[in-house]
């Protein structure tokens, strides 16, 4: 049940916002600070749950095998991989560092 | 979501030798808008995988790429409710995630003109990959047509793998085990890695991390990532202070 209601409150909030886009007057949301934050909002929660899904263990911080998936996704990315790539890349070598018993 | 591909896409459109009024063939159009699409449409397995094995059913699963629609937040809201987050701190997560749809929507509100009746449908694809697309375009015709066509291919093709994605983590069972959970972080660091252009982007995900981390020990499931969203405001105001201290001196 639970899971359904942050569904229900995502799927509402997020359909609001885009359609908010589209219905307001031009301008209303053009100040230069908002439109700043609006897009460093993005870059904080990004990063944050970037850490948080590859160091998280519940309420603990872990060194895992995680670790070395999200290495190999920056290395893909730097060597401007697709996105496709990317995402394998990460699985590939956490599945294979945990295979090997890491 | 990444937008990348339509850089791309945008460099093959200035090499069209251009007349006075830079018209682009219809045809043009609908293949960059496909080429986004289906590259970004496929990346729905990664979801339907993602969400399947942090516990969601499959009903769940496709209904969030129904009805929300926004790759990012939709990550982020199956990683918290996997992580025992409570539904509405995960939701709201996942809700600033997809606030940049709205800002997005007043460039496209421009430039598509759409009839007020109309809106109201085209809302759910106001999307990073359907704006990347639409600014590109010469033309309001352009502009219309590859809004319409990356916003259809990508509907479609995001809900069809994310059924795929979700049937093929509750075959194989335990994801983990294949390092399926490597998926949502790798994919946040492919959203974020674009985004870090400047000395300020860098201090506002590096700020972010060391909130988000340091914070997780001690507040509930989902909070330290609404808190470690605080390094926007929080950068932007010591930027601004810096700025306003070297008043005059305009150094750097």
């Amino acid at each position: 049940m639970n899971i359904w209601i942050a569904i229900g409150v995502t799927a509402l909030g997020c359909y609001a916002v885009k359609l908010a886009g589209l219905l307001v007057p031009a301008g209303a949301l053009e100040k230069p600070l908002v439109r700043r934050l609006a897009a460093l909002l993005p870059v904080a929660l990004l990063a944050a749950l970037t850490a948080q899904q590859t160091f998280a263990d519940g309420p603990a911080l872990v060194l895992d095998a995680r670790a070395a998936g999200l290495g190999a996704a920056a290395v893909a990315l730097v060597l401007r991989a697709p996105f496709l790539l990317v995402v394998a890349a990460a699985v590939v070598v956490t599945a294979g560092v945990r295979a090997m018993g890491g | 979501m990444t937008a990348s591909p339509t850089v791309r896409g945008v460099t093959q459109q200035t090499a069209v030798p251009d007349t006075n009024v830079p018209e682009k063939p219809d045809a043009a159009v609908v293949r960059d808008a496909l080429g986004v699409g289906v590259a970004v449409g496929l990346s729905g397995f990664a979801f339907g995988v993602t969400s399947a094995g942090s516990g969601l059913t499959l009903l769940q699963t496709c209904a969030l790429s129904l009805l929300v629609f926004t790759g990012a937040s939709q990550f982020a809201l199956v990683g918290a409710l996997a992580a025992g987050g409570n539904p509405f701190t995960a939701a709201a997560g996942a809700f600033f995630l997809g606030v940049r749809n709205a800002f997005y929507g007043l460039r496209l509100s421009q430039l598509l003109a759409l009839p007020r009746a109309v809106r109201p449908f085209a809302a759910q694809w106001v999307i990073d990959e359907t704006t990347a697309v639409a600014l590109a375009q010469p033309t309001r015709r352009a502009v219309r047509i590859g809004f319409t066509v990356t916003g259809l291919s990508l509907y479609v093709l995001w809900n069809l793998t994310t059924l795929l994605g979700a049937l093929g983590a509750e075959a194989i069972g335990d994801t983990d085990a294949w390092g399926l959970d490597a998926a949502g972080p790798a994919v946040f660091l492919a959203l974020l890695a674009p985004m870090l252009k400047t000395s300020t982007e860098r201090a506002v995900a590096g700020l972010a991390v060391l909130l988000g981390l340091g914070l997780l020990p001690v507040l509930p499931a989902g909070v330290p990532v609404l808190v470690a969203a605080l390094a926007a405001p929080v950068v932007l105001w010591a930027e601004g202070r810096r700025k306003g201290g070297a008043a005059g001196e305009e150094e750097r």
